[in-house]
């Protein structure tokens, strides 16, 4: 295999395998948030108790998360120089930018929120939980910038042999930043919200009369529902239509779309073969995707075919990964729909088999966010930054395969390592019994 | 003073910022793996479990900055020393793991392991950051193109490993500082031992590599006798040094651990200024080095840049200062959230 091959290889696992951490951590963070509030303000111990419980767990993930995200900003430097520095004008700034504006913030709070428990103001305890969820929330949208900003680059021009800066505003808000920073923050928080419900289910198993469960079931399927909506509907929808927009090939790879066409077919199911490509065993809806990505029935969609073959992305990968996304999508709307349905009519706590899937849809939408990423990320190929540098212009030219073999196959073994224990712990420090959490007396 | 000057400097506090602050943190984790009981060992990773990761994204930042400020200096050296870099980021993957989980796995065998990786995780950074400066001052293999025509082996030269010996020395007598002001008894009391052996170790090792400097790059020191900078730094740094034993035997711990932060800074501003206005020189030929020019991104982006460092900075060390004014004082065994 070739240095590219292994540098594009060893961004992938290791970027994937970082992004399993902060849409917990960000969701999470902000169940935190509720549950402080509320124990704060209606002086309840139980819910006390909530912050501590849920608060080991984000700790734990918390520190696989900086752990593999230093990885991330230094790998740019270390595999894609020469696309650092074609990019560097642009690209540096928001990277500095979380580091003063967001991630400052979440780290050096989190330490206050951790130890601070009794030691500090209950008020200042709270805030300091609410200063990691916003420190959280700004780190990803920096991240969101920088990553939009290969999408739909904008704010720049080429000169001096590289893009050069000309709008700091525009590069931040280019097209595609908000509909991704929304579809993705919306996500961390159904990631958190089924983190939450999920344990709590597994805790009613056990005792159906547990008060802690009860209380952070309200909160987990609370969250869960409101943002599984909003995930698909508008920002999901929204993002959709902004790829549709700004980036016709990709849109056509993950939506299946090989030949273009007025009244186009939203596909629901199928399974794509190549060469020539084309999906088999469809269902599909006819003249919907025109509609939805352009309000209109009738209107013209480019396909596939009308994109050279050397710049098209992967079709396989794009089409099965963002079908599935949707299809978890889906479920998480009708779990959470019907656990809601369940607490209003007060019957979850004995229903065993809404429980169930509640614990075992815990994962869900990480994988959702995974397969979300790889379409997004696999859409974008084969440029580095969308019509602008072609991955293969990216990587370092000075970094032999050789040495990327021997950093590829170290963090292989070490993510192999931390992920084993970091589920082993979760699954250990979620099945730790709430009572045995001390929460001081109501009103120490 | 022009944008490329003052990215210059910036970069030079977040890095100085980064060295005082994780430093000790670092300087902690290798002294960890001499403690003697599991009790010390939980007052060395309490000691500094509020504040190690805050303290870690001035690495990040650093790193962003650098990106912003110079990308040239950051793609070419990044991947340049990258098989350094990376095990240095597998150090600090560790480390930033072990804290968090030694204290949650109660199997002997998990938490000596983790104990362990948590002190090599330290070790390493200690030794590598200091490899890095070494390096960098003694020049580097850049091509008229300023592309990297180097090799791993290449940075492990005795200069650069020299350097690296003084940057261990200087975080382990930084930690062990701030562990004797964090902790009480036999283990404040050892701590006080440590860091006068350290403190000796790093002197000597310091007038070593500065020797060693007029021999490797007498270009840095052709311009540093008429800049007063130059003058000022060194009287920091001799003060700070001299500080040090006099307030350990006074047992002002504060005050030794404060004298510590100002050698660093000094130290890190003494290459600094000896340097410039290059970044990066290069072995094969002064003229292909990396300078605050050729290297920089654009008036906008430096501009842009500043305005962020100006809104963002004095924030984060307000509140930096008020949290660590929160957990001023000793650390008792046995406390863990």
């Amino acid at each position: 295999m070739d240095a590219l091959m292994l540098a594009r290889i060893q961004f992938a696992v290791t970027i994937g395998f970082h992004f399993i951490f902060p849409p917990i951590s960000i969701g999470l963070a902000w169940m935190l948030v509720a549950a402080e509030w509320l124990g704060w303000k209606k002086n309840d111990p139980d819910h006390v108790r909530i912050g501590k419980f849920f608060g080991k767990l984000f700790a734990v993930n918390f520190a696989v998360g900086v752990a593999t995200g230093i990885v991330m900003e230094f790998q740019f430097g270390t595999n894609w120089a020469q696309y650092s520095k074609y990019v560097g004008d642009i690209f540096g700034a928001p990277l500095a930018a979380e580091g003063v504006f967001a991630f400052f913030l979440e780290s050096s709070f989190l330490g206050l929120y951790l130890y601070g428990r009794g030691r500090v103001s209950k008020k200042l305890h709270w805030f300091s939980a609410l200063m990691v969820a916003v420190g959280a929330t700004l780190s990803a949208f920096w991240i969101i910038v920088a990553n939009s900003w290969q999408q739909t680059p904008a704010g720049y021009v080429v000169r001096n042999g590289r893009a050069e800066l000309t709008s700091f505003y525009d590069a931040v808000f280019n097209p595609s930043t908000m509909p991704r920073y929304l579809h993705t923050v919306t996500a961390s928080l159904v990631c958190g919200a089924f983190v939450m419900a999920g344990v709590a289910a597994w805790h009613m198993l056990r005792d159906r009369n547990s008060v802690f469960a009860r209380k952070a079931m309200r909160i987990g399927v609370t969250a869960g529902l409101i943002f599984s909506i909003l995930e698909v509907m508008p920002f999901g929808h929204l993002h959709a239509q902004q790829v549709a927009r700004t980036q016709p090939e990709k849109f056509a790879a993950i939506e299946g779309l090989y030949s273009t066409q007025n009244r186009a077919p939203l596909v629901l199911f199928a399974i794509p073969f190549s060469p020539p490509p084309q999906l088999k065993a469809n269902i599909e809806v006819p003249g919907l995707l025109s509609w939805m990505a352009f309000g209109d029935m009738a209107a013209h969609v480019q396909g596939l075919d009308q994109v050279p073959k050397e710049d098209r992305p992967p079709l396989w990968l794009t089409f099965v990964s963002f079908h599935n996304m949707v299809a978890l999508g889906g479920w998480f709307i009708f779990l959470m729909a019907l656990a809601s349905w369940k607490i209003y009519t007060g019957k979850l706590s004995q229903n065993r088999f809404v429980l169930k899937a509640l614990v075992f849809s815990i994962p869900l939408p990480v994988l959702a966010c995974e397969l979300g990423w790889t379409a997004a990320e696999v859409g974008r190929q084969p440029w580095i930054v969308y019509k602008l540098l072609r991955t293969s212009q990216g990587h370092s030219a000075t970094v032999t395969a050789g040495e990327i073999w021997f950093s590829l196959l170290l963090f292989g073994a070490i993510y192999a390592l931390l992920g084993a224990l970091w589920l082993f712990l979760m699954i250990k420090k979620a099945k730790t019994d709430p009572e045995d959490i001390t929460v001081e007396a109501a009103h120490a | 003073m022009d944008l490329n000057t003052t990215w210059f400097l910036l970069v030079g506090v977040l890095i100085s910022g980064y060295a005082v602050l994780d430093g000790f943190d670092l300087g902690v984790g290798v002294l960890h793996l001499f403690a003697k009981s599991d009790e010390e060992r939980d007052v060395h990773v309490g000691a500094i479990g509020p504040v190690w990761d805050g303290n870690e994204v001035w690495l990040l930042t650093g790193g962003g900055a650098l990106f912003a400020a110079f990308p040239v200096v950051y793609a070419t050296i990044f991947s340049g020393f990258y098989l350094a870099l990376m095990l240095l980021l597998v150090a600090l993957i560790l480390r930033a793991v072990s804290m968090e989980f030694r204290h949650n796995l109660e199997d002997p065998r998990w938490r000596h392991a983790f104990d362990w990786a948590f002190g090599v995780g330290s070790l390493l950074p200690c030794i590598l950051l200091g490899v890095a400066v070494g390096n960098v001052l003694r020049g580097v293999p850049l091509t008229a193109d300023h592309e990297w025509a180097g090799s791993f082996l290449g940075l492990l030269n005795p200069y650069a490993v020299l350097v690296g010996l003084v940057s261990l020395a200087m975080f382990v007598m930084h930690g062990a500082l701030y562990l004797r002001m964090k902790s009480e008894g036999a283990l404040a009391a050892r701590m006080g031992k440590v860091a006068t052996g350290a403190w000796v170790a790093f002197l000597a090792l310091y007038a070593l590599a500065t020797a060693a400097t007029f021999l490797v790059s007498p270009f840095l020191f052709e311009k540093v006798a008429g800049n007063p900078a130059f003058w000022l730094l060194l009287v920091l740094l001799l003060g700070g040094l001299v500080t040090i034993p006099r307030a350990s035997r006074a047992g002002k711990a504060g005050t030794a651990f404060v004298a510590s932060s100002v050698v660093i800074v000094a130290a890190i501003f003494l290459a600094a200024v000896s340097v410039f206005p290059r970044l990066v020189p290069s072995l094969h030929g002064l003229e292909n080095s990396l300078d605050i020019y050729n290297s920089a991104s654009s008036k906008k982006t430096q501009g842009v840049m500043l305005v962020i460092a100006l809104l963002g900075m004095p924030l984060v060390l307000g509140y930096t200062a008020v949290i660590y004014r929160i957990f001023r004082g000793k650390v008792k065994p046995g406390h863990a959230y």
